[in-house]
């Protein structure tokens, strides 16, 4: 493809409540088996991206252990490939990213120093797939100087926490409101752009001398009547899981057949990293409705309407229902988890109960009683 | 300079003939094991978990799944710069171009791989046992004896020990004689066919031995050494070893997997073994689902029932389906309301829907008895079996079959139905 990558990896809101505590929500297991970054990192390599950079800051660990080998996505390259960007002091700067178009300015030298003729930036914290092939080409046919992937909500669902577009009759966005307290339309921002490399280079610097450091409010709102920004609109699956909320309701979308089969069985995989598990062993004692189950687990106990990561041990006389159980989670016997999610290696003691209410999830931790085991 | 302590080179090339059909287009060692493996991850597994960085895979039997499944070694952490894994086909020579024509053979048509590491040691595996080992301590034990050749054995029970090759020791653990298949065993230890040889000793041997036909480790190459008067010692392994080489063994090891704590333990973070995972996608369990007492490989979707039995990555278990005491291949479809009771079906196979396999008495096969037993219903990869039949016991089945291949659409037990050429 003609174009590098940035994936905006940074972000940590309060929305993500305990979960973010950890790591980046980049970092965010999902679907079993996947960690968020997974889909925008599988797209890149699936569109024939050869070049990525993923910016992050916040909490990173995780996010690099994640990333600490690329060959998963096929990025283990001698041309191109993966490259993890943290803030670093250098003699012209001492801060941290101050905002996602400082992120990209404090990197301008990898924009600088490749060849490509345009940039696809996409964010860490979206369920998609997406051939950013396809939002190029109309990139170009359009004479577009930035598009943006949109994506058409659900009346019922809020759009206020994401950019809110209004697009004319030829595509072009007339009105973009980031977070507005009332959404005019149900159109939204994904996040994710495709753009000239000399345009961005160009427009991230004068942003930078006005001290200006974000990429939405100050180049994409500022610039939305200068430049012809258009949106390419998506209507494949996509979700963003940076509210428990939407973090839970992503997960549960899985146990629906076709989201599966899109995501897992249709042309092109989803890429992570391989964890050397074994398969799922069922024990006498067991019994499994209408769940996801991820390999390494190990269950005596019954599971419904959830979703197990990997390495999860169900005790005996267990209940689990409507409940997210993240990696290496260890769960005693008679133990009841309802409407829950469990953080990843969580020890829960024998004949504990955990019940949160439909619709407001309950999130564990209970990091100590592994140590006591 | 390049120069590797020890490296090991892997017999992979055998059929393994008493697979039957599951071996009709790939080795023995490509065949899956415990839902998500291969058997030849288990040597591999155990060289990287020794520190073995180095090993020659020599192929010659239907190679194609084993090179893909192998590639430059990632998931075994053996792609290296420097050594790694290197899969050895025979090849053509200015003179006497030839097969692999046995194992020793195999490994001296591949001296060269072996001399550009400057080894000290070489230890010679198979491709065909479920086992987790530790070669670096049987290095250790090679060297404090001074061992010019050590092989790698296991006490077995007196009474079965006429189905192995057995080592007489004296008390240092030096190798003072060799049965092959004794009728009265003098011992009960069998040779593992696992060996670890003084590099120069092994390439004097090979050298010495170049002319013999079909030269083989256990029957050339060791008397050949210990005649000579070489210390050839018994290392004496004392952890699970499980010969998969026949239906009967293959579908009981498997099995062994399913109990509550397994004797061979795949859940254990210590002594880890790798797989290439081209399959990574959590199981989907359906609301209508029982499964109980099995295991289950990733991207599986179950929406019928499943006892005691082994699923591999990717397979669909339809509505109403029950398996039963089975091990079923990875990308194996089964059709709704099909009931399949004690079979192996192999990988990427279709089987329709309201079928039955494995009913009726247990009559011996007609074709290849010794093979075909245990009662099992043994289906070779992309098979496609049609809507609607009734198979028996003892069955071997290949090839793409339809209806007209099944007489008022049932297989009886001891019969075949085999429709790709390299069955036979």
């Amino acid at each position: 493809m003609r174009a590098i990558g940035i994936i905006l990896a940074g972000g940590n809101n309060l929305k993500m409540q305990e979960l973010s505590n950890k790591r980046a929500i980049a970092a965010m297991p999902v679907a079993g088996s996947y960690r968020a970054i997974d889909f925008a990192l599988s797209s890149m390599s699936n569109s024939h991206v050869q070049k990525v950079a993923v910016l992050t800051q916040f909490n990173s660990r995780s996010l690099n252990e994640h990333l600490s080998s690329s060959k998963w996505w096929d990025f283990g390259r001698k041309q191109g490939g993966l490259f993890v960007f943290t803030p670093t002091v250098t003699k012209d700067n001492g801060f941290w990213y101050r905002g996602t178009a400082d992120a990209i300015a404090q990197n301008l030298t990898f924009l600088k120093n490749s060849h490509e003729p345009y940039v696809v930036i996409a964010n860490g914290d979206c369920v998609y797939k997406l051939d950013y092939n396809k939002v190029l080409e109309q990139h170009v046919e359009k004479k577009a100087d930035i598009t943006v992937v949109t994506t058409v909500l659900d009346p019922e669902e809020d759009a206020t926490r994401f950019g809110v577009v209004n697009v004319d009759s030829e595509g072009r966005i007339t009105e973009f409101e980031e977070k507005p307290l009332v959404s005019k339309s149900n159109t939204i921002s994904t996040g994710i752009y495709v753009i000239r490399r000399r345009l961005l280079i160009e427009l991230i610097e004068e942003a930078e001398r006005e001290d200006r450091y974000d990429f939405v409010k100050d180049i994409l709102i500022r610039y939305k009547d200068n430049k012809k920004i258009y949106a390419y609109e998506m209507d494949e699956y996509w979700s963003n899981i940076s509210t428990v909320d939407a973090y839970y309701s992503t997960n549960m979308d899985f146990l629906d057949k076709d989201i599966r089969t899109y995501f897992f069985k249709e042309y092109p995989d989803v890429y992570s990293r391989i964890d050397d598990c074994p398969p799922a062993k069922y024990n006498p004692g067991s019994c499994v409705k209408n769940s996801l189950i991820s390999s390494g687990c190990i269950l005596n106990g019954t599971v419904e309407n959830s979703i197990l990561f990997k390495k999860v041990y169900v005790g005996n006389n267990v209940t689990i229902k409507n409940s997210i159980i993240l990696n290496d989670v260890h769960i005693g016997d008679n133990v009841v988890i309802e409407n829950c999610v469990v953080e990843s290696r969580d020890s829960i003691k024998p004949n504990s109960q955990y019940i949160g209410e439909p619709g407001k999830v309950k999130i564990v931790l209970e990091k100590e009683a592994r140590y006591e085991m | 300079m390049i120069r590797k302590e020890m490296i090991a080179m892997l017999l992979a090339g055998g059929q393994g003939s008493r697979l039957g059909v599951l071996t009709s287009s790939i080795a023995k060692p490509a065949v899956t094991f415990g839902g998500k493996y291969r058997i030849i991850d288990f040597p591999l597994s155990n060289c990287i978990n020794s520190g073995v960085d180095t090993v020659g895979v020599l192929t010659q039997y239907q190679p194609l799944r084993l090179n893909t499944h192998i590639g430059i070694g990632i998931p075994w952490d053996l792609d290296r710069n420097v050594g790694g894994v290197s899969v050895l086909p025979p090849y053509e020579k200015s003179t006497n171009s030839e097969w692999y024509t046995g194992t020793a053979n195999a490994i001296y048509q591949n001296l060269k791989y072996m001399e550009q590491f400057n080894p000290e040691y070489v230890l010679i595996l198979g491709g065909d046992h479920i086992y987790k080992m530790d070669y670096e301590v049987m290095l250790d034990f090679h060297k404090a004896n001074k061992a010019d050749i050590t092989m790698a054995t296991i006490p077995v029970p007196m009474e079965e020990a006429h189905r192995f090759g057995i080592v007489i020791t004296d008390d240092t653990r030096r190798i003072v004689d060799f049965e092959e298949k004794p009728k009265n065993p003098r011992s009960n230890l069998a040779s593992m066919g696992i060996y670890i040889f003084t590099w120069k000793v092994l390439r004097e041997a090979l050298l010495a031995l170049s002319d013999q036909p079909g030269c083989d480790f256990g029957k050339h190459i060791i008397p050949y050494c210990h005649k000579r008067g070489d210390r050839v010692f018994a290392y004496e392994f004392n952890g699970y070893w499980k010969d998969v080489g026949t239906l009967s063994s293959y579908w009981e090891s498997n099995m062994e997997l399913i109990d509550l704590i397994p004797e061979f333990n795949l859940y254990e973070e210590f002594w880890k073994v790798y797989t290439k995972a081209d399959v990574i996608p959590p199981q989907y369990i359906a609301a209508d689902a029982v499964v109980e007492r099995s295991i289950i490989g990733e991207g599986a979707e179950i929406y019928g029932e499943v006892h005691n039995s082994i699923i591999g990555p990717g397979v669909v278990i339809s509505e109403g389906a029950v398996i039963r005491d089975s091990i079923i291949m990875k990308g194996t479809e089964i059709g709704h309301d099909t009931k399949v009771n004690k079979a192996i079906i192999a990988e990427n196979c279709v089987i329709g829907w309201e079928c039955e396999l494995g009913i009726g008495e247990e009559v011996p096969n007609e074709w290849k008895p010794d093979i075909y037993d245990g009662g099992l219903v043994t289906i070779g990869e992309n098979s496609i079996i049609p809507n609607r039949v009734r198979v028996g016991k003892n069955v071997a089945i290949s090839g793409g079959t339809t209806i007209d291949d099944y007489p008022h659409g049932l297989l009886e037990s001891g019969q075949n139905i085999i429709k790709v050429g390299d069955g036979r």
